[in-house]
């Protein structure tokens, strides 16, 4: 069977949904404070739009436990007021939310055109045997997350790597190891920002 | 270059992001004094005789798009800018939004009221959350000056403006998308008509504009559309921004008129090749529009001359490619690109670029039969038109274009059975050093 005579059944090949079960985790609920970001965050939409709110949400649980289990979606789902699907249809839709556990910091390396013009394949490839990992995968430690994402918008910045939320511009495939060297000894402090930040504070 | 940049100016000085750089350096908000003198449709003729055209891709008269949001409703009306950017090769509104922060919110209350909307969303994609920090605190100053709020400027008008945060979608840059992921849902386009002048976000009419769009707007009210379009070539008016990336000596975001060539964007603002390598390509418009040959360098950077020359201006992403690149390896970049981002909404679109990634893959690994060529062209055929939004159409280009201006690097790809660059060139360039 083909969908196409000149493609051959490849079923290995098709691309399918790898959907799993989110890990239901232990009870969820936001803190005081996150439940007072929510509540403001909710208020920019109409009262009955509060679904608008999700992805703010979802970021909300994301930052309170490190990753999203189906007891944060369901909480995200009461507090929106719709269904806890809904919420995971969302989640299993956009790249930012994780649905596992992370390291301390995830390397999110740019490989698109801009990004692998310069060595962006390049700079995976040394994060990966730097760490011993692949990408998707998290060190042993807990440390290091390796993520190869598309396009930053940053590419006159290339190659770049966003770590969780903070940027590192211009990584150069052999400053690979001593920028995970550096992030190990002093943490965010390593990573270069965002240059047109960076001079907006100066 | 005698050209002085007008969205960009100052913007390497310190503080240029504060309120107060933007008042006392830049005549803040004297725009939105002025629009609130005047009537909401004189705003929009303004806009149309400014033949400001719209900055995201597609080019569309931004004063026409205003027309279209329907008047006499009892619902609300909303601005979306538009700051999802993640077209690759794209960062301009990044710059604008990090370095003056007040033109795009002076241009979303602008808008509202030519719109007669009263809020404002700006989307901004997640990976920019360094931006977004700057943005709201910036907001929230404006509303503290009386310059967002309730009866801003004692004209009894009101206008908020909120910055929603995406998670990590590039379909979310479509409009409909965009109003689909605002709404809560996941970021796939609706089917139009209607179009979200009509019924957009929550169903209401609704104006989907760019950052950069936005930021011409209080340019516009405060110089007036004459001004406005003698900057540049006839229809193709005002201040543009240019993104450089790729294989030059000096990558950045650029201001000129759209009378500026392709070459003088590259050569004298950008510096030149890299290394002094020979230029072999360049893609004028972010990744989703075709290739441009060193022949056609001389092009004007306009909407209306690259699209003469066969390509399309987009969101004047330039990305400049030297003699090191294998098109074939160009190619199944960008399709692993399209093939991660497709919504999956359409078919087409969604196997399609699943099969094309997998052919591409298999051509640059050398593994490529005979026939593969004429299934790439078949496949991409395939999804060209047959979607709901231009994702499909720009996805099937980047296979479309190097097949068509380079297609003997790929039956060489399949003849010898290996990616045909020079040895020395794979080994010393990093991009070729996994292949």
């Amino acid at each position: 069977m083909s969908f196409h005579p000149q493609m051959e059944y490849a079923p290995a090949k098709f691309h399918k949904s790898a959907r799993t079960l989110a890990e239901q985790g232990p009870a969820f609920a936001y803190t005081p404070e996150n439940q007072a970001r929510f509540d403001e965050n909710v208020a920019h939409y109409p009262p009955d739009q509060r679904k608008s709110a999700v992805l703010y949400a979802l970021y909300l649980a994301q930052s309170q436990q490190g990753y999203l289990t189906a007891s944060a979606m369901s909480h995200v789902a009461q507090q929106i007021g719709c269904s806890a699907a809904e919420v995971e249809d969302v989640v299993s839709y956009y790249t930012m939310f994780f649905t596992k556990p992370v390291g301390t910091y995830v390397l999110n390396v740019c490989r698109t055109l801009s990004c692998a013009l310069l060595g962006a394949e390049r700079v995976t490839e040394e994060i990966s045997a730097a760490l011993n990992i692949k990408p998707g995968e998290t060190d042993p430690t807990g440390t290091f997350t390796l993520i190869e994402v598309e396009c930053l918008g940053a590419c006159d910045r290339a190659p770049v790597v966003m770590v969780n939320d903070d940027w590192h511009e211009r990584l150069g495939p052999d400053q690979v190891r001593e920028f995970i060297e550096n992030v190990r000894t002093r943490g965010a402090a390593a990573f270069t920002g965002c240059h047109l930040h960076k001079e907006v504070k100066a | 270059m005698a050209y002085e940049p007008i969205l960009t100016s100052q913007i390497d000085q310190p503080g240029s992001s504060t309120l107060d750089f933007y008042v006392q350096r830049r005549r803040g908000y004297e725009g939105l004094r002025k629009a609130l003198t005047l009537q909401p449709n004189d705003l929009i003729e303004q806009v149309k005789a400014s033949g400001l055209r719209g900055r995201g891709g597609a080019g569309f008269p931004t004063g026409l798009k205003w027309q279209f949001v329907l008047k006499d409703t009892p619902k609300p009306k909303y601005i979306c800018c538009n700051a999802d950017e993640s077209e690759p090769g794209t960062f301009k509104d990044h710059v604008l939004m990090e370095r003056n922060p007040h033109l795009l919110i002076e241009g979303c209350a602008i808008s509202c009221y030519a719109i007669g909307a009263k809020v404002a969303y700006i989307y901004i994609r997640g990976e920019f959350y360094h931006v977004q920090q700057i943005l709201e605190a910036e907001i929230e100053k404006a509303y503290k000056a009386g310059f967002l709020g309730k009866n801003i400027l004692g004209t009894g008008f009101d206008c908020d403006v909120f910055v929603h945060r995406g998670a990590g979608a590039y379909e979310a840059g479509e409009e409909t998308a965009l109003i689909e992921s605002l709404e809560g849902k996941r970021a796939q386009p609706r089917i139009k008509p209607p179009f979200p002048a009509v019924a957009g976000l929550y169903q209401c009419p609704t104006a989907v504009n760019n950052v950069e769009t936005l930021c011409n707007v209080p340019l516009i009210v405060l110089n007036g559309p004459e001004w406005f379009s003698a900057i540049g070539p006839e229809k193709n008016g005002g201040p543009k921004l240019f993104c450089i990336s790729g294989h030059v000596k000096k990558p950045g975001v650029y201001e000129a008129p759209m009378s500026t060539t392709l070459r003088e964007l590259v050569y004298d603002y950008a510096g030149g090749m890299l290394d002094d390598r020979p230029f072999k390509a360049i893609i004028p418009g972010g990744s989703s529009v075709p290739l441009l040959l060193p022949d056609q360098l001389d092009t004007p950077a306009s909407f209306d001359g690259v699209q003469k020359a066969g390509s399309l201006l987009g969101s004047a992403g330039l990305i400049v490619l030297n003699d090191t690149v294998c098109m074939v390896w160009l190619a199944m970049n960008l399709l692993h690109f399209y093939r991660h981002e497709s919504c999956g909404k359409c078919t087409p679109c969604r196997e399609g670029t699943n099969w094309l990634s997998q052919l591409l893959e298999r051509i640059e690994s050398g593994e490529g039969r005979p026939k593969d060529l004429d299934l790439l062209f078949g496949v991409s055929n395939n999804i060209v038109g047959k979607t709901l939004c231009a994702f499909g159409d720009a996805a099937a280009t980047p296979v479309l274009s190097t097949m068509k201006l380079f297609r003997a690097e790929y039956e060489a790809h399949v003849r010898e059975g290996r990616c045909t660059l020079p040895a020395e060139w794979r080994a010393k360039h990093p991009v070729f050093a996994g292949h």
